[in-house]
């Protein structure tokens, strides 16, 4: 992941200076602003990648923020994260113009995966659609004639485990966590307690990457999965 | 952009002295102050306008009655006597009026000069210038026994003789007066009386209102400062004061209920989540001691585990009391509740395998359930989840189904395990009841009780039964209203 530029308004300090100081050691640059006046000022006027907002903000409060940085049309991607975790706080973020939306507490690593994949999607958003097909190593996936192929050999997916590939291959060089898929691939938000996504993912593996010397599918320990070319399983 | 306004400080209220109980008079001005009282008075100003505006008219037509019938007799007379006039002259005139006046009840009759002198009658003394008016009027007068003065009254007539003596004929008044002075004193007796009564009426009515409303507000008073099982007596006779009381009891049992769950709310999170919190404290404190960097590594991972089982616990609990506070139905919309079932058992179907259970499932096509997707999702989740967890023993198969039953949608999950005794089956929906089998399992209690929350939320149930052997969690649910055929 290259390097990116992040702004973080976030009135708590403590936890607001520990996100900086992580996001520097994951290689990335973080601007603080500890109110939402500030981190209005420095979201219009600077050039970031991803804007971690707070929902709860002193002066003007994050949604508000959201809705008057899209009326300016600073189009820049918003990461929300809020102490409410409820369903309708979660639709209420994102039609406030958010793009993404992460209830507190959360795994740095989670906020990290998600932001990563915020700015390559701002990356890419610039060079137009999605690509029809997917390239990784020696493994293709083609959206169009929903076809994966792994040095030419075809392999037979089922319908939920070609979306759960083809999200890890739209990410793929990201880490992507285990509740990014359960909102992507099956479109649920709760906490499924049990290690259902795991299994899914190491079905796919077994299809994907058995009889092969190198394992595309990753595991990151601590934080959910990869895909990625090369490197030893 | 501007930075909101601050707000003014609240103007500062001062609060109303309270009532201090000093005796008759604070009773007596809380009686006028309510609302009954107030009441009565409106009602017995107009009646005693009504009653006033009656007897007014009464009295008003009584002297109009009685004063055209003294006219009408003064014209009779004046005719008659003009014509005796008109017949005989002045000699017959006189010798008539002298007839007529000795005569007992006579009217007054007076003849003079043209010069005003006194040739026959028996009025013996007028105010000067009245016979200067001819015509009617009312005027005061003396008789013979009374010398000059003028003690009596009398509606007269003056009447001009040709050759220019004058005619007075008249008829006394006194009578008519005393009559409208009786009128008078019944009037205002009888008036006094309606104020009087009405007067005694509505206080009698604001007391006896008065007394309930007072005692309701005792009770109230009572409840407030913490009796909560004090209910308002009703009077049995469905008046509004009574429904009053039956809703107000109505909303007490409501809110003993609340006060109820809450409170084993607080108790279980006393206990429920001060024992892990004190399982991690001790886990942190014991590695403290330690020096073995894999030993602290451990430890430290052992610590987040069990946070976020902590926050997990709040999570549900936080979004149970969210659901029962009704406060999510904001983002309600029409989905198909039975391609839900199918997705999650999906979901779970692998890990089901791995564990070498089958989860199998079918869903009726078209039912859709006006409600929140991602909640239902959760539901049944929680129950697949506990079909897995708890329903190890028998045949492994946990069935998940989705049919329409009449006007609801059912949503069920079924395994073949050790099932639920029946007399635990209402209890295992409160919050943290774990029942013994399970307290060697991970979890925490609530899955039921949010599932239970979110059924209650979409007006449904959540429904344990036997599946004979094993468990059946049944979640029934208002399928919505078919939308219009086009």
């Amino acid at each position: 992941m290259p390097e990116m530029r992040l702004l973080i308004i976030e009135d708590d300090r403590e936890a607001a200076s520990y996100l900086s100081k992580a996001f520097r050691e994951a290689g990335h640059v973080a601007d603080l602003a500890h109110d939402g006046l500030d981190g209005y000022a420095m979201a219009r006027e600077g050039d970031y990648d991803v804007l971690v907002v707070d929902r709860m903000l002193p002066k003007l409060d994050g949604l508000s923020l959201i809705r008057s940085l899209r009326e300016q049309e600073v189009g820049t991607p918003v990461l929300i994260l809020s102490a409410l975790g409820q369903v309708d706080d979660r639709v209420k973020g994102l039609r406030a113009g958010g793009d993404d939306y992460l209830p507190k507490p959360y795994a740095f690593s989670e906020l990290l995966a998600r932001s990563e994949v915020l700015a390559r999607r701002r990356g890419s958003a610039s060079a137009g659609a999605e690509p029809t097909a997917y390239r990784v190593g020696d493994l293709e996936l083609d959206r169009l004639s929903h076809r994966v192929t792994r040095a030419g050999q075809e392999i037979v997916l089922q319908p939920r485990e070609f979306r759960l590939l083809e999200y890890l291959m739209r990410h793929a060089g990201q880490v992507v966590t285990r509740t990014m898929l359960l909102e992507h691939v099956w479109d649920y938000h709760f906490d499924p307690q049990t290690n259902v996504i795991d299994v899914h993912v190491s079905r796919l593996r077994a299809k994907i990457d058995k009889g092969f010397e190198r394992a595309m599918i990753h595991t990151v320990r601590g934080a959910g999965y990869m895909v990625r070319a090369g490197g030893e399983a | 952009m501007s930075a909101p306004a601050a707000f003014d400080p609240a103007p500062r209220r001062e609060s109303p002295p309270e009532p201090r109980p000093d005796g008759a008079w604070t009773r007596l001005s809380t009686l006028f102050r309510t609302t009954a009282f107030k009441l009565s008075l409106v009602y017995l100003a107009v009646f005693a306008a009504f009653a006033f505006f009656v007897l007014g008219y009464v009295a008003w037509n009584a002297r109009r009655v009685l004063d055209d019938q003294i006219v009408s007799t003064i014209e009779a007379e004046i005719s008659g006597l003009s014509d005796q006039y008109a017949a005989g002259g002045l000699r017959r005139l006189v010798a008539v009026v002298e007839r007529r006046s000795r005569e007992p009840g006579a009217s007054l009759y007076l003849v003079t000069t043209p010069a005003g002198e006194h040739v026959a009658g028996n009025v013996e003394a007028l105010p000067p210038g009245v016979l200067a008016e001819p015509g009617q009027t009312e005027t005061a007068y003396g008789r013979g026994t009374d010398g000059d003065s003028l003690t009596h009254r009398a509606i007269v007539r003056i009447f001009t003789l040709p050759g220019g003596f004058r005619l007075l004929v008249g008829r006394d008044v006194d009578e008519r007066d005393r009559l409208r002075a009786v009128i008078a004193r019944a009037f205002g007796w009888s008036l006094l009386l309606v104020v009087g009564l009405g007067f005694l009426g509505s206080l009698f009515i604001a007391r006896r209102v008065l007394k309930r409303v007072d005692d309701m507000t005792g009770i109230t008073r009572g409840i407030m400062a913490g009796d909560l099982d004090g209910r308002l007596a009703l009077a049995g006779t469905g008046d509004e004061l009574d429904r009053l009381a039956r809703n107000l009891n109505a909303m007490l049992d409501r809110i003993g209920e609340l006060m109820r769950g809450m409170r084993e709310v607080s108790d279980n999170i006393a206990h429920d989540l001060k024992t892990p919190l004190t399982r991690l404290r001790n886990k942190a404190d014991a590695a403290l001691g330690s020096d073995d960097p894999a030993v602290l590594r451990a430890a430290l991972e052992a610590t987040i585990e069990e946070s976020d089982n902590l926050i997990r616990v709040f999570n549900a609990l936080l979004m149970i009391a969210r659901l029962e506070a009704g406060s999510s139905r904001a983002d309600l919309a029409d989905f198909d509740a039975g391609a839900v079932a199918l997705e999650v058992a999906e979901l779970y179907e692998a890990v089901a395998e791995e564990r070498g259970v089958t989860v199998t499932a079918q869903a009726a096509p078209g039912l859709v359930v006006h409600g929140s997707r991602e909640l239902i999702g959760q539901a049944m989740a929680n129950l697949i989840d506990n079909a897995l967890k708890y329903g190890a023993g028998g045949e492994p198969v946990v069935a998940v189904s989705a049919a329409r039953d009449g006007d609801a949608v059912v949503l069920a999950v079924a395994d073949r395990g050790p099932g639920i005794p029946e007399e635990d089956r209402a209890r295992v929906l409160g919050r943290f009841v774990r029942l013994e089998t399970a307290r060697s399992r991970p979890g925490f209690g609530l899955g039921l009780s949010l599932v239970a929350a979110i059924a209650r939320l979409h007006d449904g149930a959540l429904l344990i039964e036997d599946h004979g052997p094993g468990l059946r969690a049944v979640l029934r649910l208002p399928a919505a209203p078919a939308p219009e055929a086009p």
